[in-house]
């Protein structure tokens, strides 16, 4: 017999459908309206001068030029930086949370960590532009604080909370008897959390280190604020200019239909492709890290 | 022995750089906390927050931000909701094709992977320029959908699989049919997961910049919300961008710090909220 579904159950049933298709829509139309937007501009510049020019002088009356190498090297350099910066103290503070800590102590500063992760980005830019930017200026003796350096370690800042939750959620996970058996042999509890613990979580860090690049490559604001935003090729005491911010610092004013915006958009494919990229890595160790 | 000096030295060291970086994580939040508390708190008054800017009479007043938030807020909030919670039911109740149900969670993953300038990006296209919005409020909070409807199914996803399969089977057994089990079952039964949902929602909505610079304005001015046409149109800034605006490009910080503060405590109160949802919704 068949089972004969009710009118309205029917109706909410494909409700529900068009909902969840609306999610793989969005991307869809993203995923288009950004090719769209971006290959004229790449198309008229052409990919190699595009991807490999080293100036970038959008607003030249005779003679533009849209290189953005500059930028891809900036955004890299400056997410390896605060990877650098960030991870190890990001790692310890979860080792610390995770094994370490007395539980209350955990407790307290767990929701500090989720709060540093609500701060708005731009607030994070006002610290760095008030009190980062002058402080390296007078430390490093510069005529401009806005510098990478300034950047990476705002991007630091702004990565930490990332990388503890999800380091914090690998460590927790590795099996009790890891750790039993290390210390049943000998071991002090430092000594296992760091050789057995830490390497058992492997792939959780390496997921937190593929979040805290595709944050730190995808973060505008805040570095739009300390990173002086000029298209030097990067050198850390210099002013410079990120994908991000590159699309950020013109948007506003670029004429619509002008090859200078449709750079912006071409900008903005490149930057997709990078975090595509970055996603795909970072599924690959949640991956890893669950399977062990 | 001295193996044994270098092992307690190594034990030690390695506490030490233990409790050090949580220390540092913690004094970090501290130092930011404190420091725009300490320039920006002096700032706030009742007169800055009920009233707006006025060259003339040289007072200053963020009323018309705050409004603004309040706008893209409600705006985003009341259409991600069904949207999300949908999508969520969806996945945990219905979906029955495993390639679909797939693919709409690794959509949900990306979107919740792209970076808020993109986002930007997308808006101006889609919604200032396809749609022939222009720059405004009601397509910044219609960009904001996109970018917050991960959260909203994820969050939503996780308080329904908490649900006993036992609730829909007696729901079901009782004769009930799937959406009448959904609606006076299960959704109640995972109210935190949404509550919740809503409140990260509105915490990113907050926090959010880059996409309401581009597609909601920088007018700091007051907007006429009396109208239907006031409200469809109505452009200019959230407190995020209205901090940019002065920090920026006025250069005004006394200000800037003002909203910071009032940002963190937004922030602050959002996630004291979620925190509290969380626990007083799970316990019934």
């Amino acid at each position: 017999m068949k089972r004969r579904i009710k009118p309205a159950e029917f109706a909410m049933q494909t409700l529900f459908l068009v909902c969840g298709l609306t999610a793989i829509a969005f991307v869809l139309l993203i995923t288009v309206y950004l090719i769209l937007a971006g290959l004229p501009a790449i198309r008229e510049i052409g990919l190699t001068d595009f991807l490999l020019g080293r100036t970038w002088a959008s607003t030249h009356a005779t003679d533009p030029r849209f290189g953005i190498l500059p930028m891809i090297l900036t955004s890299v350099y400056g997410a390896a930086g605060a990877i650098v910066l960030g991870v190890p103290v990001g790692f310890f503070t979860a080792l610390f949370l995770a094994k370490a800590a007395p539980p209350r102590l955990a407790g307290l500063i767990r929701p500090a960590v989720n709060l540093l992760a609500g701060i708005p980005s731009v607030v994070y830019g006002l610290v760095g532009m008030c009190v980062l930017v002058p402080a390296l200026r007078a430390w490093l003796d510069l005529p401009a604080g806005d510098t990478l350096l300034a950047a990476m370690i705002v991007l630091a800042v702004m990565i930490l909370p990332s990388v503890i939750s999800v380091s914090d959620a690998a460590l927790a996970a590795v099996p009790r008897e890891y750790e039993e058996a290390s210390l049943a042999l000998g071991a002090t509890p430092v000594e296992t959390y760091l050789r057995v613990t830490a390497p058992a979580a492997r792939g959780g860090v390496a997921a937190a280190v593929a979040l805290g690049v595709g944050r730190a490559i995808g973060e505008a604001m805040a570095i739009l604020m300390v990173a002086g935003n000029v298209a030097n090729m990067p050198s850390l005491l210099s002013s410079v200019r990120f994908l991000t911010t590159g699309i950020a610092i013109e948007m506003n004013y670029a004429a619509p239909g002008s090859l200078q915006r449709q750079a912006l958009f071409s900008i903005g494919l490149v930057l997709f492709f990078f975090i595509m990229v970055i996603n795909i890595l970072l599924n690959l160790a949640l991956k890893r890290g669950r399977e062990g | 022995m001295d193996a044994n000096l270098s092992r307690r030295a190594w034990n030690l060291l390695a506490k030490l750089a233990l409790w050090l970086s949580a220390a540092a994580t913690c004094a970090l939040l501290l130092v930011v906390i404190g420091y725009i508390f300490l320039r920006g708190a002096p700032g706030l008054s009742w007169e800055l927050l009920t009233t707006q800017e006025s060259i003339l009479r040289g007072t200053m007043g963020i009323l018309p931000s705050i409004l603004n938030t309040l706008y893209v807020v409600l705006v985003s909030l009341a259409l991600v909701l069904p949207l999300g919670v949908g999508a969520a039911v969806y996945l945990t109740e219905y979906a029955k094709n495993r390639r679909l149900a797939w693919a709409v969670e690794f959509a949900a993953e990306t979107l919740s992977g792209i970076p808020s300038i993109l986002y930007a990006l997308v808006g101006v296209i889609l919604f200032c320029n396809a749609l022939g919005l222009q720059k405004t409020l009601l397509a910044g909070s219609l960009t904001l959908v996109i970018m917050t409807l991960p959260t909203v199914i994820r969050t939503t996803q996780e308080s329904l699989r908490t649900v006993p399969r036992s609730y829909r089977e007696g729901a079901l057994g009782l004769g009930a049919g799937k959406w009448r089990a959904i609606r006076t079952v299960v959704l109640p039964s995972s109210v935190d997961g949404i509550v919740t949902g809503c409140i990260l929602t509105v915490g990113r909505v907050v926090g959010e910049s880059a996409v309401l610079m581009y597609t909601a304005g920088l007018s700091t001015a007051m907007q006429d919300f009396s109208t239907i046409q006031g409200i469809l149109r109505a452009s200019g800034s959230t407190l995020t961008v209205a901090l940019y605006v002065y920090a920026k490009e006025r250069a005004d910080f006394a200000i800037a710090f003002t909203i910071a503060t009032l940002l963190l405590l937004l922030t602050g109160l959002i996630h004291l909220a979620a925190y509290l949802a969380g626990r007083l919704l799970r316990r019934r």
